[in-house]
């Protein structure tokens, strides 16, 4: 089924078109791949998807946990249509714990209200502690159990994207949108991080949509992938189609 | 995490017995009117540091009109009290609702300015407040609100002060807490989590607005006599001063602020003169060899993961 329609979308920041006419259909449990040289729009194309930015026309409709479209789009919203995403340059809280981060990814799925919170009624250490232990079990899973205390900002690098996952994970979504996950990991880190990718579709029965220069990656998860331009959509494919396509080995993998 | 815990109990006890010693300590005068006087201005600093706490160090919202909610508190108890004759809870929760209703009225607005611009923003919504108290003949003008009943006694100020610091606790610690925190570390990715800034902002400022309400209230039934200029901009930046110099961030740490401020303001009564300039230096001093304040922001806990008494500072 399909669970995110775009319909001719266009974003334009005074004169520069960073997003021009793109349409798209995605199916769920896929995972998409978006490629494209810098500057092409994609993280632009991000921010449409997640309410950052509105768009200049076209729009951007998901049928996950209700039918929405971009008019009604909110930053703060996104999470409760079913929507999560990590940021190219990481936007971790820094000066909170590992754990503090992944619970504020939490934070839709806690129920009690402000004089629960104040008077710590029953059940304010119910909800707490489901939390905590949801959350605790996700950092299992991505082996930052014994890093649970550590501020963020002390953490290597190709952690705090980890981290920045789990995060958006503890949102419950039904849509992961991850822009340049393996940028600054090493091909260890990068291949771990391959696994985990698939792993996450898996066990959460997601769809991802990623943002991805290293080839490698992209061509071994994605299942479909489109190609930005200049704004534009250059082509849309399987990865062999799109490894085959004239059109993207002239403009972006410079013919090898 | 029992209600009814081992640490839930000590820390009961604790804080019933600095009341009863406390207020039997006064009862047969080892602590003088004059220490009386004192505790009183450190209690309401506190209650002070800790709302402003929960706006600028907790949340990132920088303001410089704290004593305007704490103006509106002191003459809204004034007026219950005064000139309406009703008793000290009336003036106290008249206090807290009207300076949050003006919590709310500048939240408003001001959401949408960051940094400096909301610190100007707060800055002249503190000057009108002024001004209204200072043009308004019913309390008083320029000559301020006279007779005001002296209510204000150690349970009351044990009480606002234990409470303040309770739901303080209570609220940091909680997903709430933990979104304010988070819009100070990054609005942008807070919004993305699920975080409804505008709501959180909002709320920070009213609760703040709410304590600065009961502190005012304190204070005016305190010292009989209120006028405008006694919450001016000296008086919002006294309390900055205090959640700077304790730690942006650190409930323990506006506590120990308006303790260690307070007592050197005391100690430099006799010479006004030097006053200002020590104060200035002290400050001086932390801003360059600490400047994420005494306690950054970490709290002073009482006990250990385990529940054991062992007076520790931790991270929250
Ligand atoms: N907020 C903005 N204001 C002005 N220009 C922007 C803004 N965001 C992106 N752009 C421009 O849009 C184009 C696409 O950028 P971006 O989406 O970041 O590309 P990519 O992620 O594919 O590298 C670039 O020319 C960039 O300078
Ligand atoms: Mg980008």
């Amino acid at each position: 089924m399909e669970m995110l329609v775009v319909n001719n979308l266009y974003k334009s920041f005074g004169g520069v078109k960073a997003v021009s006419n793109i349409n798209m259909k995605i199916e769920e449990g896929q995972i998409v791949g978006l490629i494209g040289p810098n500057g092409a729009g994609k993280t632009t194309f991000f921010n449409l998807l997640t309410g950052i930015y509105s768009p200049s026309s076209g729009d951007i409709v998901y049928k996950l946990n209700q039918e929405v479209s971009s008019c009604n789009f909110k930053p703060s919203k996104m999470v409760k249509y079913g929507v999560a995403r990590t940021f190219q340059n990481i936007r971790l809280f820094k000066d909170m714990t590992v754990l503090d981060n992944v619970l504020i990814g939490y934070h839709n799925n806690f129920k009690y209200n402000l004089f629960t919170s104040l008077f710590r009624f029953p059940s304010f250490f119910k909800h707490e502690e489901s939390a905590y232990n949801e959350v605790i079990d996700l950092l299992k899973e991505f082996n930052l159990y014994d890093k649970k205390d550590v501020l963020a900002k002390n953490l290597p690098y190709g952690e705090q994207r980890k981290v920045e996952i789990a995060r958006a994970l503890a949102s419950k979504p039904k849509l992961l949108l991850l822009d340049e996950p393996a940028a600054g990991m090493n091909p260890n880190e990068t291949r771990e991080l391959t696994e985990l990718i698939k792993w996450i579709r898996d066990e959460f029965e997601l769809t991802v949509i990623l943002i991805e220069h290293d080839m490698s990656l992209v061509m071994d998860l994605c299942d479909d992938i489109f190609v930005f331009n200049y704004g534009t959509l250059l082509a849309k494919g399987t990865p062999e189609q799109i490894q085959h396509n004239p059109k993207v080995i002239k403009a972006y993998l410079g013919g090898e | 995490m029992k209600i009814l815990g081992k640490k839930n109990i000590i820390t009961l006890i604790i804080i019933l017995s600095v009341y009863l010693v406390v207020g039997l300590l006064m009862n047969i005068g080892i602590i003088d009117s004059y220490i009386q006087l004192n505790m009183v201005l450190i209690g309401v600093n506190i209650i002070l540091a800790i709302g402003l706490n929960l706006i600028t160090g907790f949340t990132g919202q920088f303001s410089l009109g704290h004593a305007a909610f704490m103006s509106i508190g002191a003459y809204a108890s004034g007026i219950a009290t005064a000139k309406l004759g009703q008793p000290f809870i009336v003036g106290i929760i008249a206090a807290a609702l009207c300076a949050a209703a003006a919590g709310i009225l500048i939240g408003i607005p001001t959401l949408r300015l960051k940094g400096d611009y909301l610190a100007i923003a707060t800055l002249g919504f503190a000057e009108i407040v002024k001004i209204i108290g200072l043009n308004n003949s019913y309390i008083g003008g320029a000559i301020g609100l006279n007779d005001i009943p002296q209510y204000t006694n150690w349970t009351w100020l044990y009480i606002s002060v234990v409470g303040t610091i309770m739901l303080a606790y209570n609220f940091v610690n909680s997903y709430h807490g933990r979104a304010c925190i988070s819009i100070r570390e990054d609005e942008i990715a807070a919004e993305a989590m699920g975080v409804n800034t505008t709501y959180y902002k909002i709320l920070v400022f009213t609760i703040g607005a709410f304590l600065a309400g009961i502190a005012g209230a304190l204070y005016a039934n305190y010292f009989f006599f209120i006028k405008p200029d006694t919450f001016g901009f000296m008086k919002s930046v006294d309390i900055l001063v205090i959640v700077v110099f304790g730690g942006m961030g650190s409930i323990t740490g506006s506590i120990v602020g308006a303790v260690v401020l307070s007592i050197i303001t005391i100690f430099l009564q006799g010479v006004p003169e030097l006053r200002m300039v020590i104060y200035a230096v002290v400050l001086f001093l932390i801003m360059v060899y600490r400047p994420q304040g005494i306690m950054g922001d970490k709290e002073f806990k009482l006990f250990n993961k385990e529940g054991v008494l062992d007076g520790n500072v931790s991270s929250k």
